[in-house]
Protein backbone atom coordinates (compact mmCIF):
# COMPACT_ATOMS: atom_id res chain seq x y z
CA UNK A 1 0.00 0.00 0.00
CA UNK A 2 2.69 2.46 1.01
CA UNK A 3 4.75 1.39 -1.99
CA UNK A 4 1.87 2.30 -4.24
CA UNK A 5 1.34 5.70 -2.69
CA UNK A 6 5.06 6.31 -2.75
CA UNK A 7 5.09 5.59 -6.44
CA UNK A 8 2.14 7.84 -7.21
CA UNK A 9 3.53 10.82 -5.35
CA UNK A 10 5.34 11.65 -8.59
CA UNK A 11 3.67 14.84 -9.80
CA UNK A 12 1.40 13.98 -12.71
CA UNK A 13 -0.32 16.50 -14.99
CA UNK A 14 -3.68 15.27 -13.71
CA UNK A 15 -2.72 16.01 -10.10
CA UNK A 16 -1.62 19.51 -11.10
CA UNK A 17 -4.95 20.06 -12.81
CA UNK A 18 -6.86 18.85 -9.77
CA UNK A 19 -4.96 21.11 -7.42
CA UNK A 20 -5.47 24.03 -9.78
CA UNK A 21 -9.25 23.56 -9.73
CA UNK A 22 -9.33 23.11 -5.95
CA UNK A 23 -7.10 26.09 -5.24
CA UNK A 24 -9.13 28.16 -7.65
CA UNK A 25 -12.39 27.32 -5.96
CA UNK A 26 -10.94 27.72 -2.48
CA UNK A 27 -9.97 31.23 -3.52
CA UNK A 28 -13.52 31.92 -4.70
CA UNK A 29 -14.91 30.63 -1.40
CA UNK A 30 -12.59 32.58 0.86
CA UNK A 31 -11.85 35.80 -1.02
CA UNK A 32 -15.05 37.67 -0.03
CA UNK A 33 -14.67 36.75 3.65
CA UNK A 34 -11.01 37.73 3.80
CA UNK A 35 -11.72 40.94 1.91
CA UNK A 36 -14.37 42.06 4.41
CA UNK A 37 -12.40 41.17 7.53
CA UNK A 38 -9.24 42.79 6.16
CA UNK A 39 -10.91 46.05 5.18
CA UNK A 40 -12.77 46.35 8.46
CA UNK A 41 -9.42 47.24 10.05
CA UNK A 42 -8.59 50.03 7.62
CA UNK A 43 -9.25 53.75 7.42
CA UNK A 44 -11.94 54.90 5.01
CA UNK A 45 -9.63 56.24 2.30
CA UNK A 46 -7.62 53.00 2.34
CA UNK A 47 -10.79 50.94 1.99
CA UNK A 48 -11.57 52.80 -1.22
CA UNK A 49 -8.02 53.56 -2.37
CA UNK A 50 -6.55 50.06 -2.12
CA UNK A 51 -9.28 47.57 -1.18
CA UNK A 52 -7.10 44.54 -1.93
CA UNK A 53 -4.19 45.61 0.28
CA UNK A 54 -4.01 44.26 3.83
CA UNK A 55 -4.01 46.90 6.58
CA UNK A 56 -0.61 48.43 7.26
CA UNK A 57 0.55 50.59 10.15
CA UNK A 58 -0.38 53.66 8.10
CA UNK A 59 -3.86 52.50 7.10
CA UNK A 60 -4.85 50.63 10.27
CA UNK A 61 -7.97 51.95 11.93
CA UNK A 62 -10.70 50.63 14.21
CA UNK A 63 -13.08 53.51 13.63
CA UNK A 64 -15.79 51.13 12.40
CA UNK A 65 -15.61 49.15 15.62
CA UNK A 66 -15.73 52.40 17.61
CA UNK A 67 -18.99 53.37 15.89
CA UNK A 68 -20.45 50.00 16.81
CA UNK A 69 -19.24 50.08 20.40
CA UNK A 70 -20.83 53.49 20.90
CA UNK A 71 -24.19 52.05 19.96
CA UNK A 72 -23.65 49.31 22.49
CA UNK A 73 -26.27 46.91 21.14
CA UNK A 74 -24.05 44.20 19.76
CA UNK A 75 -23.33 42.61 23.17
CA UNK A 76 -27.11 42.30 23.80
CA UNK A 77 -27.71 40.77 20.39
CA UNK A 78 -24.81 38.41 20.84
CA UNK A 79 -26.03 37.24 24.24
CA UNK A 80 -29.58 36.81 22.87
CA UNK A 81 -28.22 34.60 20.11
CA UNK A 82 -26.10 32.61 22.57
CA UNK A 83 -29.06 32.10 24.93
CA UNK A 84 -31.49 31.06 22.20
CA UNK A 85 -29.04 28.74 20.42
CA UNK A 86 -27.75 27.27 23.69
CA UNK A 87 -31.17 26.49 25.18
CA UNK A 88 -32.47 25.10 21.89
CA UNK A 89 -29.40 22.88 21.61
CA UNK A 90 -29.90 21.45 25.11
CA UNK A 91 -33.65 20.93 24.63
CA UNK A 92 -33.29 19.30 21.21
CA UNK A 93 -30.52 16.99 22.40
CA UNK A 94 -32.20 15.96 25.68
CA UNK A 95 -35.80 15.65 24.47
CA UNK A 96 -34.72 14.32 21.08
CA UNK A 97 -32.48 11.58 22.46
CA UNK A 98 -35.16 10.53 24.99
CA UNK A 99 -37.79 10.22 22.26
CA UNK A 100 -35.35 8.53 19.89
CA UNK A 101 -34.37 6.03 22.59
CA UNK A 102 -37.98 5.08 23.24
CA UNK A 103 -38.72 4.69 19.53
CA UNK A 104 -35.60 2.63 18.89
CA UNK A 105 -35.58 0.41 21.97
CA UNK A 106 -39.15 -0.27 23.03
CA UNK A 107 -41.87 -2.05 21.14
CA UNK A 108 -45.29 -0.66 21.79
CA UNK A 109 -48.45 -0.33 19.73
CA UNK A 110 -48.21 2.63 17.38
CA UNK A 111 -44.45 3.07 17.70
CA UNK A 112 -43.96 3.02 13.92
CA UNK A 113 -46.75 5.48 13.36
CA UNK A 114 -45.30 7.77 16.00
CA UNK A 115 -41.89 7.56 14.34
CA UNK A 116 -43.44 8.51 11.00
CA UNK A 117 -45.41 11.30 12.63
CA UNK A 118 -42.22 12.80 14.03
CA UNK A 119 -40.33 12.29 10.76
CA UNK A 120 -42.90 14.29 8.78
CA UNK A 121 -41.38 17.48 10.12
CA UNK A 122 -38.04 16.82 8.43
CA UNK A 123 -39.31 17.72 4.97
CA UNK A 124 -41.99 20.30 5.79
CA UNK A 125 -40.53 23.72 6.63
CA UNK A 126 -41.99 25.14 9.85
CA UNK A 127 -42.17 28.57 8.20
CA UNK A 128 -45.33 27.48 6.43
CA UNK A 129 -47.12 27.58 9.79
CA UNK A 130 -46.03 31.16 10.50
CA UNK A 131 -49.51 32.72 10.56
CA UNK A 132 -50.73 30.31 13.23
CA UNK A 133 -47.48 30.32 15.18
CA UNK A 134 -47.70 34.08 15.51
CA UNK A 135 -51.32 33.77 16.72
CA UNK A 136 -50.26 31.08 19.18
CA UNK A 137 -47.29 33.03 20.49
CA UNK A 138 -49.32 36.21 20.92
CA UNK A 139 -52.13 34.22 22.54
CA UNK A 140 -49.70 32.80 25.09
CA UNK A 141 -48.39 36.29 25.81
CA UNK A 142 -44.96 35.38 24.46
CA UNK A 143 -44.70 38.05 21.78
CA UNK A 144 -41.24 39.63 21.66
CA UNK A 145 -39.67 37.08 23.99
CA UNK A 146 -36.72 34.78 23.51
CA UNK A 147 -38.85 31.94 24.88
CA UNK A 148 -41.07 32.11 21.78
CA UNK A 149 -38.01 31.64 19.58
CA UNK A 150 -36.76 28.79 21.75
CA UNK A 151 -40.07 26.90 21.57
CA UNK A 152 -40.36 27.25 17.80
CA UNK A 153 -36.75 26.29 17.06
CA UNK A 154 -36.95 23.31 19.40
CA UNK A 155 -40.13 22.04 17.75
CA UNK A 156 -38.52 22.50 14.34
CA UNK A 157 -35.25 20.82 15.35
CA UNK A 158 -36.73 17.73 17.00
CA UNK A 159 -37.77 15.74 13.88
CA UNK A 160 -34.28 15.49 12.40
CA UNK A 161 -32.73 14.88 15.83
CA UNK A 162 -35.11 12.01 16.58
CA UNK A 163 -34.56 10.55 13.11
CA UNK A 164 -30.75 10.59 13.24
CA UNK A 165 -30.51 9.47 16.87
CA UNK A 166 -33.07 6.66 16.64
CA UNK A 167 -31.22 5.27 13.61
CA UNK A 168 -28.07 5.34 15.70
CA UNK A 169 -29.67 3.79 18.80
CA UNK A 170 -31.02 0.91 16.72
CA UNK A 171 -27.45 -0.09 15.88
CA UNK A 172 -26.27 -0.24 19.48
CA UNK A 173 -26.08 -3.97 20.37
CA UNK A 174 -28.87 -5.09 22.68
CA UNK A 175 -26.67 -7.46 24.69
CA UNK A 176 -25.32 -4.51 26.63
CA UNK A 177 -28.75 -3.37 27.60
CA UNK A 178 -29.86 -6.87 28.54
CA UNK A 179 -26.84 -7.35 30.76
CA UNK A 180 -27.54 -4.08 32.53
CA UNK A 181 -31.21 -5.02 32.96
CA UNK A 182 -30.22 -8.33 34.56
CA UNK A 183 -28.05 -6.33 36.93
CA UNK A 184 -31.14 -4.41 37.93
CA UNK A 185 -30.64 -1.15 36.00
CA UNK A 186 -33.86 0.77 35.32
CA UNK A 187 -35.06 2.41 32.13
CA UNK A 188 -33.32 5.67 32.82
CA UNK A 189 -29.97 4.16 33.80
CA UNK A 190 -29.95 2.19 30.57
CA UNK A 191 -30.89 5.30 28.62
CA UNK A 192 -27.91 7.05 30.19
CA UNK A 193 -25.61 4.23 29.14
CA UNK A 194 -26.79 4.14 25.54
CA UNK A 195 -26.56 7.92 25.22
CA UNK A 196 -22.92 7.73 26.31
CA UNK A 197 -22.27 5.55 23.26
CA UNK A 198 -24.09 7.94 20.95
CA UNK A 199 -21.64 10.81 21.29
CA UNK A 200 -20.67 10.95 17.59
CA UNK A 201 -24.34 11.02 16.54
CA UNK A 202 -25.07 13.67 19.16
CA UNK A 203 -22.29 15.84 17.73
CA UNK A 204 -23.92 15.54 14.30
CA UNK A 205 -27.31 16.53 15.65
CA UNK A 206 -25.81 19.41 17.63
CA UNK A 207 -24.24 20.89 14.52
CA UNK A 208 -27.28 20.35 12.29
CA UNK A 209 -29.41 22.03 14.97
CA UNK A 210 -27.12 24.92 15.74
CA UNK A 211 -26.29 26.36 12.31
CA UNK A 212 -29.83 27.17 11.15
CA UNK A 213 -30.88 28.54 14.55
CA UNK A 214 -27.91 30.86 14.87
CA UNK A 215 -28.20 32.12 11.30
CA UNK A 216 -31.98 32.47 11.04
CA UNK A 217 -33.59 35.80 10.18
CA UNK A 218 -37.25 34.79 9.70
CA UNK A 219 -38.35 33.95 13.26
CA UNK A 220 -36.60 36.83 15.04
CA UNK A 221 -38.08 39.18 12.44
CA UNK A 222 -41.59 37.85 13.04
CA UNK A 223 -41.70 36.76 16.68
CA UNK A 224 -39.15 38.95 18.45
CA UNK A 225 -38.25 42.04 16.43
CA UNK A 226 -37.87 44.28 19.50
CA UNK A 227 -34.57 46.05 20.14
CA UNK A 228 -33.89 44.11 23.34
CA UNK A 229 -34.79 40.68 21.94
CA UNK A 230 -33.09 40.92 18.53
CA UNK A 231 -30.61 38.16 17.76
CA UNK A 232 -27.23 38.88 16.23
CA UNK A 233 -28.46 38.06 12.72
CA UNK A 234 -31.53 40.31 12.96
CA UNK A 235 -29.69 43.08 14.79
CA UNK A 236 -26.90 43.11 12.23
CA UNK A 237 -29.42 43.15 9.40
CA UNK A 238 -31.14 46.21 10.86
CA UNK A 239 -27.86 47.90 11.69
CA UNK A 240 -26.60 47.39 8.14
CA UNK A 241 -29.79 48.87 6.75
CA UNK A 242 -29.27 52.06 8.75
CA UNK A 243 -25.55 52.49 8.17
CA UNK A 244 -25.42 51.68 4.45
CA UNK A 245 -23.09 54.55 3.63
CA UNK A 246 -20.74 54.21 6.62
CA UNK A 247 -18.38 51.65 5.11
CA UNK A 248 -16.23 51.37 8.21
CA UNK A 249 -19.20 50.53 10.41
CA UNK A 250 -20.70 48.14 7.86
CA UNK A 251 -17.46 46.20 7.42
CA UNK A 252 -16.93 46.03 11.18
CA UNK A 253 -20.52 44.85 11.76
CA UNK A 254 -20.17 42.13 9.14
CA UNK A 255 -16.91 40.98 10.68
CA UNK A 256 -18.38 40.86 14.17
CA UNK A 257 -21.38 38.91 12.90
CA UNK A 258 -19.14 36.38 11.14
CA UNK A 259 -16.65 35.82 13.95
CA UNK A 260 -18.65 33.56 16.32
CA UNK A 261 -19.52 31.02 13.62
CA UNK A 262 -16.07 31.16 12.01
CA UNK A 263 -14.48 30.60 15.39
CA UNK A 264 -16.69 27.60 16.15
CA UNK A 265 -16.00 26.27 12.68
CA UNK A 266 -12.23 26.60 13.07
CA UNK A 267 -12.37 24.73 16.38
CA UNK A 268 -14.88 22.04 15.39
CA UNK A 269 -14.35 21.84 11.62
CA UNK A 270 -13.69 18.10 11.78
CA UNK A 271 -17.00 17.49 13.57
CA UNK A 272 -18.83 19.77 11.13
CA UNK A 273 -17.50 17.96 8.07
CA UNK A 274 -17.66 14.46 9.50
CA UNK A 275 -21.09 15.21 10.89
CA UNK A 276 -22.54 16.20 7.56
CA UNK A 277 -20.79 13.43 5.65
CA UNK A 278 -21.66 10.82 8.26
CA UNK A 279 -25.24 12.04 8.34
CA UNK A 280 -25.33 11.47 4.61
CA UNK A 281 -24.07 7.92 4.88
CA UNK A 282 -26.75 6.98 7.36
CA UNK B 1 -61.27 -14.84 36.12
CA UNK B 2 -60.62 -12.91 39.29
CA UNK B 3 -57.10 -12.24 40.28
CA UNK B 4 -57.55 -14.36 43.40
CA UNK B 5 -58.02 -17.52 41.37
CA UNK B 6 -55.30 -16.76 38.81
CA UNK B 7 -52.42 -15.19 40.68
CA UNK B 8 -49.80 -16.27 38.12
CA UNK B 9 -50.71 -13.70 35.48
CA UNK B 10 -49.40 -10.28 36.39
CA UNK B 11 -50.93 -7.23 34.80
CA UNK B 12 -48.46 -5.16 32.84
CA UNK B 13 -47.83 -1.87 34.61
CA UNK B 14 -48.72 1.28 32.73
CA UNK B 15 -45.64 2.22 30.64
CA UNK B 16 -44.89 5.46 32.46
CA UNK B 17 -41.33 5.45 31.17
CA UNK B 18 -42.61 5.74 27.60
CA UNK B 19 -44.66 8.78 28.55
CA UNK B 20 -41.62 10.38 30.16
CA UNK B 21 -39.35 9.58 27.22
CA UNK B 22 -41.72 10.58 24.44
CA UNK B 23 -44.11 13.01 26.06
CA UNK B 24 -42.13 16.27 26.04
CA UNK B 25 -40.82 15.91 22.48
CA UNK B 26 -44.17 14.85 21.04
CA UNK B 27 -46.03 17.59 22.92
CA UNK B 28 -43.69 20.38 21.85
CA UNK B 29 -43.56 19.17 18.26
CA UNK B 30 -47.33 18.82 18.09
CA UNK B 31 -48.07 22.19 19.66
CA UNK B 32 -45.52 24.32 17.82
CA UNK B 33 -45.17 22.54 14.52
CA UNK B 34 -47.97 20.15 13.56
CA UNK B 35 -50.83 22.21 15.00
CA UNK B 36 -49.68 25.50 13.38
CA UNK B 37 -49.19 23.82 10.01
CA UNK B 38 -52.69 22.35 10.06
CA UNK B 39 -54.23 25.47 11.56
CA UNK B 40 -52.57 27.61 8.90
CA UNK B 41 -54.10 25.41 6.19
CA UNK B 42 -57.48 25.84 7.92
CA UNK B 43 -57.08 29.63 8.04
CA UNK B 44 -56.45 29.71 4.31
CA UNK B 45 -60.08 28.62 3.84
CA UNK B 46 -61.50 31.63 5.70
CA UNK B 47 -62.19 35.15 4.62
CA UNK B 48 -60.99 38.30 6.38
CA UNK B 49 -63.12 39.52 9.28
CA UNK B 50 -63.19 41.84 12.25
CA UNK B 51 -60.73 40.02 14.47
CA UNK B 52 -58.66 38.87 11.50
CA UNK B 53 -60.58 35.73 10.57
CA UNK B 54 -64.10 35.82 9.20
CA UNK B 55 -66.36 33.40 7.39
CA UNK B 56 -65.54 30.09 5.82
CA UNK B 57 -65.03 30.70 2.11
CA UNK B 58 -63.77 27.35 0.86
CA UNK B 59 -61.05 27.64 -1.76
CA UNK B 60 -61.98 31.23 -2.65
CA UNK B 61 -58.66 32.57 -1.37
CA UNK B 62 -56.77 30.16 -3.60
CA UNK B 63 -58.89 31.12 -6.59
CA UNK B 64 -58.25 34.79 -5.86
CA UNK B 65 -54.51 34.23 -5.49
CA UNK B 66 -54.39 32.52 -8.87
CA UNK B 67 -56.76 34.79 -10.80
CA UNK B 68 -57.30 38.18 -9.09
CA UNK B 69 -55.89 41.01 -11.19
CA UNK B 70 -53.92 42.39 -8.20
CA UNK B 71 -52.76 39.17 -6.61
CA UNK B 72 -52.23 36.80 -9.50
CA UNK B 73 -49.39 38.67 -11.28
CA UNK B 74 -47.40 38.69 -8.03
CA UNK B 75 -48.05 35.01 -7.40
CA UNK B 76 -47.16 33.82 -10.88
CA UNK B 77 -44.16 36.16 -10.93
CA UNK B 78 -42.87 34.81 -7.62
CA UNK B 79 -43.45 31.24 -8.76
CA UNK B 80 -41.61 31.80 -12.05
CA UNK B 81 -38.73 33.51 -10.22
CA UNK B 82 -38.59 30.71 -7.69
CA UNK B 83 -38.39 28.12 -10.47
CA UNK B 84 -35.54 30.12 -12.03
CA UNK B 85 -33.86 30.36 -8.60
CA UNK B 86 -34.11 26.56 -8.27
CA UNK B 87 -32.84 26.05 -11.82
CA UNK B 88 -29.75 28.18 -11.06
CA UNK B 89 -28.98 25.94 -8.08
CA UNK B 90 -29.50 22.75 -10.07
CA UNK B 91 -27.42 23.96 -13.02
CA UNK B 92 -24.61 25.70 -11.14
CA UNK B 93 -24.45 24.72 -7.47
CA UNK B 94 -24.97 20.98 -7.73
CA UNK B 95 -22.67 20.36 -10.76
CA UNK B 96 -19.88 22.40 -9.11
CA UNK B 97 -20.45 20.48 -5.87
CA UNK B 98 -20.26 17.21 -7.79
CA UNK B 99 -17.12 18.25 -9.67
CA UNK B 100 -15.36 19.23 -6.45
CA UNK B 101 -16.49 16.00 -4.77
CA UNK B 102 -15.19 13.86 -7.66
CA UNK B 103 -11.82 15.61 -7.52
CA UNK B 104 -11.75 15.27 -3.75
CA UNK B 105 -12.55 11.56 -4.00
CA UNK B 106 -9.14 10.88 -5.55
CA UNK B 107 -7.50 8.59 -3.00
CA UNK B 108 -4.05 10.02 -3.31
CA UNK B 109 -4.36 13.76 -3.23
CA UNK B 110 -2.61 15.96 -0.75
CA UNK B 111 -4.59 18.34 1.41
CA UNK B 112 -8.00 16.80 0.74
CA UNK B 113 -9.29 17.54 4.24
CA UNK B 114 -7.97 21.09 4.12
CA UNK B 115 -9.63 21.86 0.78
CA UNK B 116 -12.89 20.40 2.01
CA UNK B 117 -12.80 22.48 5.18
CA UNK B 118 -11.95 25.73 3.41
CA UNK B 119 -14.51 25.33 0.63
CA UNK B 120 -17.25 24.57 3.16
CA UNK B 121 -16.57 27.76 5.17
CA UNK B 122 -19.25 30.03 3.60
CA UNK B 123 -21.96 27.48 4.38
CA UNK B 124 -21.69 28.03 8.14
CA UNK B 125 -22.28 31.77 7.81
CA UNK B 126 -25.66 33.47 7.99
CA UNK B 127 -27.42 34.04 4.65
CA UNK B 128 -27.99 37.63 5.72
CA UNK B 129 -24.29 38.24 6.23
CA UNK B 130 -23.43 36.53 2.96
CA UNK B 131 -25.94 38.71 1.13
CA UNK B 132 -24.46 41.91 2.53
CA UNK B 133 -20.90 40.80 1.86
CA UNK B 134 -21.71 40.29 -1.82
CA UNK B 135 -23.81 43.41 -2.01
CA UNK B 136 -20.80 45.36 -0.81
CA UNK B 137 -18.46 43.67 -3.25
CA UNK B 138 -20.80 44.37 -6.16
CA UNK B 139 -21.38 47.96 -5.03
CA UNK B 140 -20.11 50.25 -7.82
CA UNK B 141 -19.27 52.81 -5.14
CA UNK B 142 -16.62 50.54 -3.66
CA UNK B 143 -15.62 49.08 -6.99
CA UNK B 144 -14.02 45.85 -5.81
CA UNK B 145 -16.15 43.67 -8.05
CA UNK B 146 -15.52 45.89 -11.02
CA UNK B 147 -11.80 45.94 -10.29
CA UNK B 148 -11.69 42.16 -10.07
CA UNK B 149 -13.43 41.80 -13.42
CA UNK B 150 -11.08 44.34 -14.98
CA UNK B 151 -8.13 42.33 -13.73
CA UNK B 152 -9.29 39.35 -15.79
CA UNK B 153 -10.18 41.49 -18.80
CA UNK B 154 -13.93 41.52 -18.29
CA UNK B 155 -14.23 45.06 -17.02
CA UNK B 156 -16.73 46.14 -19.67
CA UNK B 157 -19.01 43.30 -18.59
CA UNK B 158 -19.59 44.87 -15.16
CA UNK B 159 -22.87 46.60 -14.40
CA UNK B 160 -24.83 47.42 -11.23
CA UNK B 161 -26.53 44.05 -11.62
CA UNK B 162 -28.57 44.13 -8.42
CA UNK B 163 -30.40 47.16 -9.74
CA UNK B 164 -31.19 45.67 -13.13
CA UNK B 165 -34.33 43.64 -13.66
CA UNK B 166 -32.80 40.94 -15.82
CA UNK B 167 -29.59 40.06 -13.99
CA UNK B 168 -30.69 40.73 -10.38
CA UNK B 169 -32.28 37.32 -9.79
CA UNK B 170 -29.35 35.49 -11.39
CA UNK B 171 -26.87 37.39 -9.23
CA UNK B 172 -28.85 36.74 -6.04
CA UNK B 173 -29.10 33.07 -7.05
CA UNK B 174 -25.33 32.89 -7.54
CA UNK B 175 -24.74 34.40 -4.09
CA UNK B 176 -26.80 31.57 -2.66
CA UNK B 177 -24.89 29.06 -4.80
CA UNK B 178 -21.60 30.46 -3.50
CA UNK B 179 -22.77 29.97 0.05
CA UNK B 180 -24.28 26.48 -0.23
CA UNK B 181 -22.00 24.68 -2.68
CA UNK B 182 -20.39 22.97 0.32
CA UNK B 183 -23.49 20.92 1.07
CA UNK B 184 -23.75 19.00 -2.23
CA UNK B 185 -19.96 18.74 -2.18
CA UNK B 186 -20.03 16.93 1.18
CA UNK B 187 -23.06 14.77 0.36
CA UNK B 188 -21.54 13.70 -2.97
CA UNK B 189 -18.15 13.15 -1.29
CA UNK B 190 -19.71 10.81 1.24
CA UNK B 191 -21.43 8.83 -1.51
CA UNK B 192 -18.28 8.65 -3.66
CA UNK B 193 -16.14 7.48 -0.76
CA UNK B 194 -18.61 4.66 -0.16
CA UNK B 195 -17.84 3.15 -3.59
CA UNK B 196 -15.45 0.23 -3.05
CA UNK B 197 -11.92 0.95 -4.26
CA UNK B 198 -11.67 -2.39 -6.04
CA UNK B 199 -14.33 -1.49 -8.59
CA UNK B 200 -12.58 1.70 -9.63
CA UNK B 201 -9.15 0.06 -9.60
CA UNK B 202 -10.46 -2.77 -11.79
CA UNK B 203 -11.85 -0.30 -14.30
CA UNK B 204 -8.59 1.59 -14.32
CA UNK B 205 -6.63 -1.60 -14.94
CA UNK B 206 -8.96 -2.27 -17.87
CA UNK B 207 -7.86 1.08 -19.29
CA UNK B 208 -10.85 3.26 -18.41
CA UNK B 209 -10.11 6.97 -18.14
CA UNK B 210 -11.41 9.39 -15.53
CA UNK B 211 -14.47 10.33 -17.61
CA UNK B 212 -15.46 6.72 -18.29
CA UNK B 213 -15.05 5.83 -14.64
CA UNK B 214 -17.25 8.80 -13.74
CA UNK B 215 -19.97 8.01 -16.31
CA UNK B 216 -19.88 4.25 -16.00
CA UNK B 217 -19.32 3.70 -12.27
CA UNK B 218 -19.44 6.78 -10.08
CA UNK B 219 -22.50 8.52 -11.50
CA UNK B 220 -24.81 5.46 -11.44
CA UNK B 221 -23.62 4.51 -7.97
CA UNK B 222 -24.34 7.91 -6.44
CA UNK B 223 -27.80 8.15 -8.06
CA UNK B 224 -29.58 7.97 -4.68
CA UNK B 225 -27.53 10.94 -3.45
CA UNK B 226 -28.35 12.93 -6.59
CA UNK B 227 -32.00 12.53 -5.64
CA UNK B 228 -31.37 13.57 -2.03
CA UNK B 229 -29.41 16.65 -3.13
CA UNK B 230 -32.13 17.60 -5.63
CA UNK B 231 -34.95 17.36 -3.09
CA UNK B 232 -32.98 19.21 -0.40
CA UNK B 233 -32.24 21.96 -2.92
CA UNK B 234 -35.90 22.07 -3.95
CA UNK B 235 -37.28 22.35 -0.41
CA UNK B 236 -34.59 24.86 0.58
CA UNK B 237 -35.17 27.05 -2.49
CA UNK B 238 -38.96 27.13 -2.27
CA UNK B 239 -38.66 28.07 1.39
CA UNK B 240 -35.94 30.71 0.88
CA UNK B 241 -36.48 34.26 2.09
CA UNK B 242 -33.56 35.65 4.10
CA UNK B 243 -31.18 36.31 1.23
CA UNK B 244 -33.62 38.24 -0.96
CA UNK B 245 -34.93 40.19 2.04
CA UNK B 246 -31.40 41.13 3.11
CA UNK B 247 -30.09 42.07 -0.33
CA UNK B 248 -33.14 43.49 -2.12
CA UNK B 249 -35.53 44.27 0.74
CA UNK B 250 -39.10 43.14 1.29
CA UNK B 251 -40.23 44.45 -2.09
CA UNK B 252 -37.73 42.13 -3.80
CA UNK B 253 -36.87 44.76 -6.38
CA UNK B 254 -36.24 46.03 -8.89
CA UNK B 255 -39.90 45.74 -9.92
CA UNK B 256 -40.36 42.43 -8.06
CA UNK B 257 -37.76 40.80 -10.30
CA UNK B 258 -36.22 38.94 -7.34
CA UNK B 259 -39.55 38.16 -5.65
CA UNK B 260 -39.80 34.49 -4.64
CA UNK B 261 -42.44 32.57 -2.69
CA UNK B 262 -40.87 33.39 0.70
CA UNK B 263 -40.84 37.16 0.14
CA UNK B 264 -44.36 37.05 -1.35
CA UNK B 265 -45.53 35.17 1.76
CA UNK B 266 -43.92 37.75 4.05
CA UNK B 267 -45.46 40.73 2.25
CA UNK B 268 -48.89 39.13 1.95
CA UNK B 269 -48.99 38.25 5.64
CA UNK B 270 -47.42 41.38 7.15
CA UNK B 271 -48.03 43.94 4.49
CA UNK B 272 -45.30 46.19 3.21
CA UNK B 273 -45.35 49.94 2.83
CA UNK B 274 -48.72 50.70 1.16
CA UNK B 275 -49.91 47.12 0.99
CA UNK B 276 -51.99 45.90 3.95
CA UNK B 277 -51.21 42.53 5.47
CA UNK B 278 -53.74 39.74 5.59
CA UNK B 279 -53.37 36.63 7.81
CA UNK B 280 -55.80 34.57 5.77
CA UNK B 281 -54.22 35.43 2.42
CA UNK B 282 -50.81 34.89 4.01
CA UNK B 283 -51.96 31.45 5.06
CA UNK B 284 -53.13 30.91 1.47
CA UNK B 285 -49.67 31.69 0.09
CA UNK B 286 -48.22 29.31 2.71
CA UNK B 287 -50.77 26.72 1.57
CA UNK B 288 -49.57 27.07 -2.02
CA UNK B 289 -45.96 26.70 -0.86
CA UNK B 290 -47.01 23.59 1.03
CA UNK B 291 -48.59 22.12 -2.11
CA UNK B 292 -45.50 22.95 -4.19
CA UNK B 293 -43.14 21.36 -1.67
CA UNK B 294 -45.45 18.36 -1.29
CA UNK B 295 -45.44 17.96 -5.07
CA UNK B 296 -41.63 17.97 -5.12
CA UNK B 297 -41.35 15.50 -2.25
CA UNK B 298 -43.90 13.14 -3.87
CA UNK B 299 -42.07 13.34 -7.18
CA UNK B 300 -38.89 12.39 -5.39
CA UNK B 301 -40.44 9.56 -3.37
CA UNK B 302 -42.62 8.02 -6.07
CA UNK B 303 -40.68 8.68 -9.25
CA UNK B 304 -36.99 8.95 -8.44
CA UNK B 305 -36.84 6.40 -5.62
CA UNK B 306 -39.09 3.93 -7.43
CA UNK B 307 -36.92 4.11 -10.52
CA UNK B 308 -33.88 3.43 -8.37
CA UNK B 309 -35.53 0.38 -6.88
CA UNK B 310 -36.32 -1.12 -10.26
CA UNK B 311 -32.85 -0.22 -11.48
CA UNK B 312 -31.24 -2.05 -8.60
CA UNK B 313 -33.51 -5.10 -8.89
Amino acid sequence: MSAVTGLRRVVTPSAVGKHAVLIGYTFVALFPIVLIVMNSFKARNAIFGAPLAPPTAATFSTIGYDTITKRGEFPTWLSNSVIVTGVVLVLVLVLGSMAAFALARYRFPGSRMLGLYLALGIMIPIRLGTVSILNLVVGLGLGNTLLALILVYTAAGLPLAVFVLSNFFREVPRELEDAARVDGAGHFRIFGMVVQLARPAIAVVAILTMIPVWNDLWWPLILAPGRSTATLTLGTQQFLGQFVSDFNAVLAALTIAMIPMLLLYVIFNRQFIRGLMGGALK
Amino acid sequence: MTSATRPARRRRPFPWHLVVFLGPAVALYSAFMVFPLLDSLRLSLFGPGGGGVGQFVGIDNYVRLLTDSNLAPRFWGALANNIEFFAIHMLVQNPIGLLLAVILSTRILRGRALYRTLIFTPTVLSVVIVGFVWKLILNPLWGVGEGALKAVGLGSFFAPWLGLQGPALIVVGLMSVWQYVGIPMLLFSAALLAIPDEIIEAARVDGAGAWRIFRGIQLPMIAPTIGVVAILTFVGNFNAFDLVYAVQGGLAGPEFSTDIMGTLFYRTFFGFQLQLGSPTLGATVAGMMFLIILFGVCLYLFVWQRRLVTYQA
